[in-house]
């Protein structure tokens, strides 16, 4: 299968590729995996006070349509507002990458971390 | 149509004798067996080829424990063939991504090391097979669906660690 020369890119030269200490208030942490392909991503925001996503680094073991939808939304959220961020669809992620039909979940893989790390960012910010 | 456990004349049910439907599988394929067919009619030639592959798709599906229980599962009305889903278990998740660490360093000519991996993996695949059994017997129709997808993330591993294996040698 032909890959776009955008997932190649990301997935040759992919940013910010990392972790943060999990356990930093500031810090979200999103954990998703998609069963039908087994790829598993975790993505980490860096939440100022202020509610903007200041970094974002990820970790991503799967195909490269996977590690290039989540290189992409680390670039994508950094300078965002929590709101902002929670926006972002899968089928932008997907037409920016020209992903094909049978590598949409990857994209959907990637809207799902956001949420989950946002989600965690509430969690921590509950109480 | 017959659904594939009524094709082998099994009860409907996650825990099935292998080597029984392995038996009745082979006696159902000589009945349909083209030779048999050889002077009948254009139609019921073609039924046989049909109700070939029926049954191949039948015993495919019913061999592997997790088509199986994807299988009972789309029985009950829970789909789970095209669903593109996420899995939000952090616990279980983290799991994944520190096994697939330890894949990352693992050397496939290491034997104790191969052996350990299989061998933890292994069990903890069997904690989810036993975890599936006893959901698809209650009736707990969507923990059994979660537990499906988990053991599709353990499946790969072990998929990944066979070709570890395989590059070893």
């Amino acid at each position: 299968m032909a890959y776009s020369d955008k997932v190649i890119d990301h997935y040759e030269n992919p940013r910010n590729v990392g972790a943060f200490d999990k356990n930093d208030p500031s810090i979200a942490t999103g954990m998703v995996g998609a069963p039908a392909c087994g790829d598993v991503m975790k993505l980490q925001l860096k939440i100022n006070d202020a509610g903007v996503i200041e970094d974002a680094k990820f970790k991503t073991y799967g195909c490269g349509s996977a590690i290039a939808s989540s290189s992409l939304v680390t670039e994508w959220v950094k300078g965002k507002s929590i709101e902002e961020a929670a926006q972002l669809k899968n089928t932008q992620i997907a037409e920016e990458l020209a992903l094909p039909p049978v590598k949409i979940h990857c994209s959907i893989l990637a809207e799902d971390a956001i949420k989950a790390a946002l989600e965690d960012y509430k969690k921590k910010h509950a109480g | 149509m017959m659904n594939h456990f009524e094709l082998f004349g099994l009860a409907e049910a996650y825990s099935i004798d292998l080597a029984e439907l392995q038996q009745r599988y082979r006696k159902l394929q000589q009945a349909l067996h083209p030779d048999r067919f050889a002077n009948a009619s254009e139609r019921d030639k073609l039924l046989a080829v049909q109700r070939t592959s029926q049954l191949n798709d039948a015993y495919q599906t019913l061999r592997n424990p997790l088509t199986r229980a994807e299988y009972i599962l789309s029985l009950r009305g829970v789909d789970m063939q095209h669903e593109q889903k996420t899995l939000q278990d952090p616990e279980f998740l983290m799991a994944q991504m520190e096994w697939r660490e330890r894949l990352e360093t693992l050397a496939g000519d290491d034997f104790a090391a191969m052996d350990a991996a299989y061998k933890e993996l292994d069990e903890q695949t069997q904690a989810l097979q036993q975890a599936l059994e006893s959901d698809l017997q209650a009736g707990a129709d969507e923990p059994a669906a979660d537990t499906v997808r988990k053991l599709k993330f353990m499946q790969k591993l072990r998929r990944e660690l066979e070709e570890i294996e395989d590059n070893a040698l």
